[in-house]
């Protein structure tokens, strides 16, 4: 029984046809790794798997609900399905601590104290137990990624969506980021990851999902598709991302 | 309620009225001008490395914005008499305002000059410019168009702000209501009249501007 | 003799007395003004036409009228319903109308300035439309809307010498009653233009100092 479960999924903005008839199923534990050029819907793809973007066409299905039905609770839904995004998007107003806290206290009913403690301990999880009481504004980029990821690992989802977290980081900043992804990934977290890290990908992905004009065009082990494409779409992709 | 609207008691005075909307026109046309060049002067005198050029700048900004119109339009027009400068209510009204406006003006023109980013101006010496060229060409084009909105509002609520004046007599369309109503005692009619009239000229510029930026400055898509 | 006055230390009294009669116009209005922009706000935000329509005509009335019409229009006009009021209800009136329109489109500007990526993170983590905006974008609008509503506060305090020009008597009011009987404008006029200079750029340090030292979101 799969986790996410995206079924024939169509979407379009106006009239570009974004994704256009994709399927893909991820299992518990399961880390994809989403790659492709800009516009190739893979963001779109992501977005639309907890109900940020709408689709015109299919179905999909997280941990039994249907995100895509008319009724579908997606707040429901979020607190089972956590995202962190390219722009970190902390809240500037609360410090660290409060960043975390806000959806224990206001989604999840905890107390204060509880609350205070999950974040503690998520905080140092990401290694950054010294900044529970910063903002945001003192941090640098590769800290406030790290606090985005421990926001969302705070309300224990079954999956984690990533998008594109590291592209806007400075080079020597990334590496903390994806150290803390790989401790998620061996404490059998399920993460989809829209992501241009061809390395971590490799390493640290169990299977990777090219998307090429909206569809799904080649899928595979995460290693031995990359290092071996089978469609000349991907190759050339690889190339140039790969130079 | 039984007061009756009369507001065919104004037809009689359309040309003192008219006369009064064309006073005002003149004045913010004026005024605005003098203040453009006052603003321009004291803001680069604000963004100078000179500091005593820097604290004068400063020192005018500040007191002309956080004191009221009307106070400085007294201490010209009430005050200076008392040291032997006498003007007349226009003449006071001219400077007030000018030196009101320039204050602001000064603001927004620091703000426009300071958006102006650095890397043009290197661009611009490392092809030889001289400073004044690379001021000329390169710097107040691009902070002209930085301060365009913030200017064309300025010169709106300027237009609205000349009906201060009336209050120590200088001419323009309040003080034309203000003869109007000693004449018709339609007191609440004149004004309303000259409200609108206001608010005819504000929407009139506010369109004028929009139009005038899009011929100005939105010609090329360079960016 | 003399009947002219000195302007001693009696007269200064006088005026800084009447000062408070300057702050309390422009706190009322501001009371009054806040709910109006609150409304006006939220008329702006909401997807309905007529109502979007109706609270951009008003906002663009008082914005684009002089503020001594305005004055004038409440004066006159209150009289001609019937209903006798004083220059201060007139007066109160009058700004409290000017208020809301300009702290209306002031806050709504602040809560658009709110990124929309502040509105997905919030969705993200599973809150709801209503607790999204108490505990995420609210707070923002707020924080972003203080700089430039003081800023409004300092230009109502300015205008309310206006309110000296229909007879009530503030500070500027005073200060030409104490002309009146003392003849030194010059004493006067820079007394109250120094209380003035001394209350509004105040206002403005407060503002610039909130924002070196609060969390304003960037």
């Amino acid at each position: 029984m799969s986790l996410v479960n995206i079924q024939n999924v169509k979407k379009r903005f106006g009239n570009i046809e974004v994704l256009k008839d994709v399927s893909m199923s991820v299992q518990k534990s399961e880390i994809v790794s989403i790659i492709g050029r800009s516009g190739s819907g893979k963001s779109t793809l992501l977005r639309c798997i907890n109900g940020l973007e709408e689709v015109q066409g299919g179905k999909i299905v997280v941990d039994g609900i249907d995100v895509t039905a008319k009724d579908a609770d997606l707040n429901e839904l979020r607190q089972q399905v956590g995202m962190v995004f390219q722009s970190y998007n902390l809240f500037p107003h609360l410090s660290v601590e409060r960043n975390i806290m806000l959806a224990l206290t206001v989604v999840k009913k905890m107390s204060q104290g509880e609350a205070r403690d999950i974040a503690a301990e998520m905080v140092s999880r990401v290694g950054l137990a010294d900044k529970l009481k910063a903002y945001p504004d003192e941090l640098s980029g590769g800290q406030q990624q790290r606090v985005a990821i421990a926001r969302s690992l705070a309300m224990q989802p079954k999956v984690i969506l990533f998008d594109e977290i590291t592209s806007a980081l400075d080079p020597e900043l990334v590496g903390e980021v994806l150290k803390v992804l790989e401790d998620l990934a061996s404490g059998g977290m399920t993460m989809l990851l829209v992501t241009h890290e061809m390395n971590f990908a490799k390493s640290v992905a169990s299977k990777v999902a090219f998307m090429h004009h909206g569809r799904l065009h080649e899928i595979g082990a995460a290693r031995s598709t990359i290092e071996s494409p089978q469609t000349p779409e991907l190759k050339s992709f690889l190339d140039a991302v790969l130079h | 309620m039984d007061y009756q609207f009369r507001f065919n008691a104004l037809e009689r005075y359309r040309d003192e009225l008219l006369e009064g909307v064309l006073l005002t026109l003149q004045l913010s046309l004026f005024t605005m001008a003098i203040g453009l060049v006052i603003g321009l002067v004291a803001a680069t005198m604000k963004l100078s490395k000179n500091k005593p050029l820097r604290s004068v700048a400063i020192a005018y900004i500040e007191v002309f914005r956080n004191t009221p119109l009307l106070v400085q339009l007294f201490i010209l027009f009430f005050g200076l008499p008392t040291l032997g400068l006498r003007m007349s209510a226009n003449e006071a009204a001219v400077i007030g305002l000018s030196m009101n406006v320039g204050a602001y003006i000064a603001e927004i023109m620091r703000s426009g000059l300071q958006s102006v980013r650095h890397s043009q101006i290197e661009a611009a010496m490392s092809l030889g410019m001289k400073p004044y060229q690379i001021l000329r060409y390169v710097t107040l084009f691009q902070a002209f168009k930085a301060a365009y909105p913030a200017l064309t509002s300025q010169f709106v609520l300027l237009v609205l702000m000349t009906s201060v004046v009336s209050a120590i007599g200088g001419t323009e369309l309040f003080h034309a209501a203000a003869f109007v109503e000693s004449r018709t005692f339609r007191s609440f009619e004149v004004y309303l009249v000259v409200t609108l009239a206001y608010f005819v000229l504000a929407l009139f510029f506010r369109a004028s501007f929009a139009a005038l930026y899009r011929i100005i400055f939105a010609r090329r898509t360079s960016r | 003799m003399n009947i002219i006055r000195e302007f001693g230390t009696a007269e200064f009294l006088f005026i800084l007395v009447a000062a408070r009669w300057t702050i309390l116009l422009t706190l009322a209005s501001l009371a009054i003004g806040s709910v109006i922009g609150l409304l006006i706000a939220v008329m702006r935000i909401v997807p309905l036409r007529p109502i979007n329509w109706l609270a951009l005509a008003y906002i663009n009335l008082l914005q684009g009228t002089p503020v001594l019409g305005q004055l004038f229009l409440f004066f006159f006009g209150f009289s001609i319903i019937g209903i006798e009021v004083g220059a201060w209800a007139a007066c109160v009136a009058a700004f409290s109308l000017y208020t809301g329109a300009f702290l209306g489109e002031i806050w709504r500007g602040s809560l658009q300035s709110v990124p929309r990526t502040q509105w997905e993170a919030s969705a993200a983590m599973a809150l709801n439309y209503g607790q999204r905006l108490r505990y995420v974008i609210i707070p923002q609008a707020v924080r972003l809307s203080v700089a430039p509503t003081i800023g409004f506060i300092v230009q109502l305090l300015k205008n309310t010498s206006l309110a000296s020009i229909v007879g009530f008597v503030e500070l500027m009011r005073a200060a030409q009653l104490m002309n009146g009987a003392t003849f030194s404008p010059i004493p006067i006029y820079l007394t109250v233009a120094a209380i003035y200079f001394i209350i509004c750029f105040s206002l403005s340090q407060v503002s610039q100092h909130y924002e070196r030292t609060l969390h304003v979101p960037r």
